[in-house]
């Protein structure tokens, strides 16, 4: 396990290195530098500004200073709104995206594993088919259209929840199901066939034998390795839903760090571009990595391998 | 009994013709054999065409397709034909999916979208297709030191967030149709080349392969008659699942505003172009892209696990 961890960390390391390194070729293969598009400037403040950005320096320099301010933290200010710094934006945006992405990994992830399981048990039933329904049309609407559909629907027409913006808890319901939908549906349908797969399983049978309630069966017996091809695909599903608040946030005018972000796409705003996207990829790769260690803690034949080693 | 047992001991020639029974006829029926014998394929079409779902979403792909490339011929409106005086119409017999803010008829722009969209989707997933089944299968055929290092390659890729990728990609090389399917070909892949190879890695130990190599069959046989035909049910499933996720990029795209450039539109474009009118009731400019993006990931989808299901040996009843 501590074997795994450690090959899993360097990994994590490399592929961090590769994003940013990735990143770096990318925004200086654009011919030109950021202050030469639209207005002409004096040739000292182009050089000053140059200077300051530090883009006089040959670009290997360039890399390590890049380098350097990733491994600080400090990507230093942002070319469109010099009064502001990488970090501030990060630090203004990122709490509320947090948030935003959260609620909708606990909402996706708890109801996704109810009906996935009410499903299972009703095998064939009216909630299996109501699950398998929902299941589908979630995986094939885009989160873009769900939420425009929720703010026509719901704000507008009905004038139940306010239709933008993140202040109060109402304000959140719309962008959070609208974001949760799609990765609940992929949860509820998992659930739904390893928790089939497992309820013909002998031991389940044993524990009916035995006389439990069958609650306690699900609950306790059934679920824990059910569960397992859910947590197998709680990477990649983070990584969709940290995506999907891009254009969450654009849709319900939400400030959070996907805003800033698309910003400085349509700006081209290199600084932010580099501060984001970096930020973004080790944020993903870190939590990639979690999952893998939490699976591997998780899976039970990783601990029966352990015992057989420690007789 | 004494007698029978000396009956036996006569030579094969010598069996007198009484010892033979004609066999009655029902017998010989009986032993028929019922079911014709069908190949792999032919019997995964008949299992797919019990499953009512996929066979639903294969109908609507078809029409969609023939819609995409003969809808615009039966509009009498250009693409790009602006009608100032006739912006924003709802449906009607004259605009079937009404007009956009230009006037432009959005029956003839959806299906116009409806080309780039499955242009860029199925462009994606061939692509993914080659790459994948070349890496995959040197990576699974070689095996050992080559494996290892082509599987760490890949297990890096893996870990990119990929979306973000084609972000920076298209930011740096601009938005274009080519740009796009490269951005997503460029992270697409691996998923297709991890298949391939661990495919070929199972297949490649089975008896019949040995037999192959026993006859002196070479390595590009062997890859062309004995691999690539068993690894083929996995990979065309794994296609039909890549297009919905590759029309999902390429709309998502569009809807951070690095979609396709105007005069053309994508399902996605239209989209984007959509949202800031939603709110004045102009639902039909949402309606019809939204829709058709919707229903064809859903005939993706449901056409993929139905193939999953059609094209698995162990399910072969």
């Amino acid at each position: 396990m501590l074997a795994y961890t450690i090959k899993r960390f360097f990994m994590m390391i490399v592929t961090i290195l590769i994003i940013s390194t990735l990143t770096f070729i990318l925004m200086h293969s654009i011919p030109g530098s950021p202050f030469n598009e639209e207005r002409t400037t004096n040739e000292t403040i182009q050089a000053n500004l140059e200077k300051f950005y530090k883009l006089d320096e040959p670009l290997p320099v360039q890399y390590l200073y890049y380098l350097k301010s990733i491994v600080t933290f400090d990507f230093g200010p942002s070319i469109k709104k010099p009064n502001e710094t990488v970090n501030e934006l990060l630090a203004r945006g990122f709490p509320i995206s947090f948030e935003l992405g959260m609620t909708t990994i606990l909402v996706a992830v708890i109801s996704g594993i109810l009906l996935g399981t009410f499903a299972a048990l009703r095998h064939n039933g009216f909630i299996d088919y109501f699950a398998m329904t929902f299941a589908v049309v979630g995986i094939s609407v885009p989160n873009f259209v769900l939420a425009t559909l929720l703010i026509q629907k719901l704000a507008v027409d009905y004038n139940i929840f306010p239709p933008a913006t993140w202040s109060s808890p109402m304000h959140m319901v719309l962008p959070v199901l609208a974001l949760a939908t799609g990765p609940m549906a992929i949860i509820a349908r998992l659930t739904r066939s390893s928790m089939l797969e497992v309820l013909t399983q002998d031991y389940i049978r044993m524990a009916k034998a035995k006389g439990l309630s069958p609650f306690r069966i699900v609950a306790r017996h059934a679920l824990r390795n059910a569960l397992m091809p859910v947590v197998t695909i709680m990477g990649t599903m983070l990584a969709g839903i940290l995506t999907g608040t891009f254009v969450i946030e654009k849709i319900f005018a939400i400030p959070g760090m996907g805003k800033y972000f698309v910003e400085s796409i349509n700006n081209r705003d290199y600084p932010v571009i580099m501060g984001t996207t970096v930020f973004y990829s080790t944020f993903l790769v870190f939590m990639l990595f979690v999952v893998d260690i939490v699976y591997g803690l998780l899976d039970p034949r990783i601990k029966l391998h352990k015992k057989a080693g420690d007789a | 009994m004494t007698k029978n047992h000396e009956s036996t001991t006569v030579s094969p020639n010598q069996i007198p013709d009484e010892w033979f029974r004609k066999k009655d006829k029902d017998l010989i029926e009986a032993e028929a054999v019922v079911r014709p014998s069908l190949s792999y394929w032919k019997d995964a079409w008949r299992r797919l065409k019990q499953n009512k779902l996929a066979m639903t979403g294969l109908i609507f792909l078809v029409i969609l397709a023939l819609l995409a490339i003969f809808g615009p011929v039966f509009s009498p409106h250009e693409v790009d034909g602006m009608d100032l005086p006739n912006q924003n119409q709802p449906p009607s017999a004259e605009h079937l999916f009404g007009t956009d803010e230009m006037g432009r008829d959005v029956f003839t722009r959806t299906w116009y979208g409806a080309r780039i969209s499955l242009f860029v989707a199925l462009a994606a997933a061939l692509i993914d297709f080659f790459i994948g089944i070349i890496y995959g299968g040197i990576s699974g055929y070689k095996g050992g030191r080559a494996d290892g290092i082509m599987m760490r390659v890949i297990e890096v890729l893996y870990g990119l967030p990929h979306l973000l990728v084609v972000i920076l990609l298209l930011v740096v090389m601009g938005p274009s149709l080519t740009t796009i399917i490269i951005a997503l070909t460029i992270t697409g892949w691996v998923g297709m080349a991890r298949i391939v190879r661990g495919q070929v890695l199972q297949i490649k130990n089975y008896e019949f392969v040995t037999a192959s190599k026993s006859f002196g069959a070479k390595t590009p046989r062997i890859i062309r008659k004995n691999l690539l035909p068993n690894t083929m049910g996995p990979i065309i499933v794994q296609m039909t699942l890549t297009v919905p996720s590759a029309i999902f990029a390429e709309a998502f795209l569009s809807f951070l505003g690095l979609g396709i450039q105007a005069p053309f539109a994508s399902w996605g474009v239209m989209a984007n172009d959509a949202l800031p009118v939603i709110l004045s009731g102009h639902w039909w400019r949402l309606f019809f892209p939204a829709f058709f993006i919707s229903f064809t990931m859903f005939a993706f989808n449901v056409l993929g696990d139905g193939l999953q299901d059609a094209l698995d040996p162990k399910l072969r009843g």
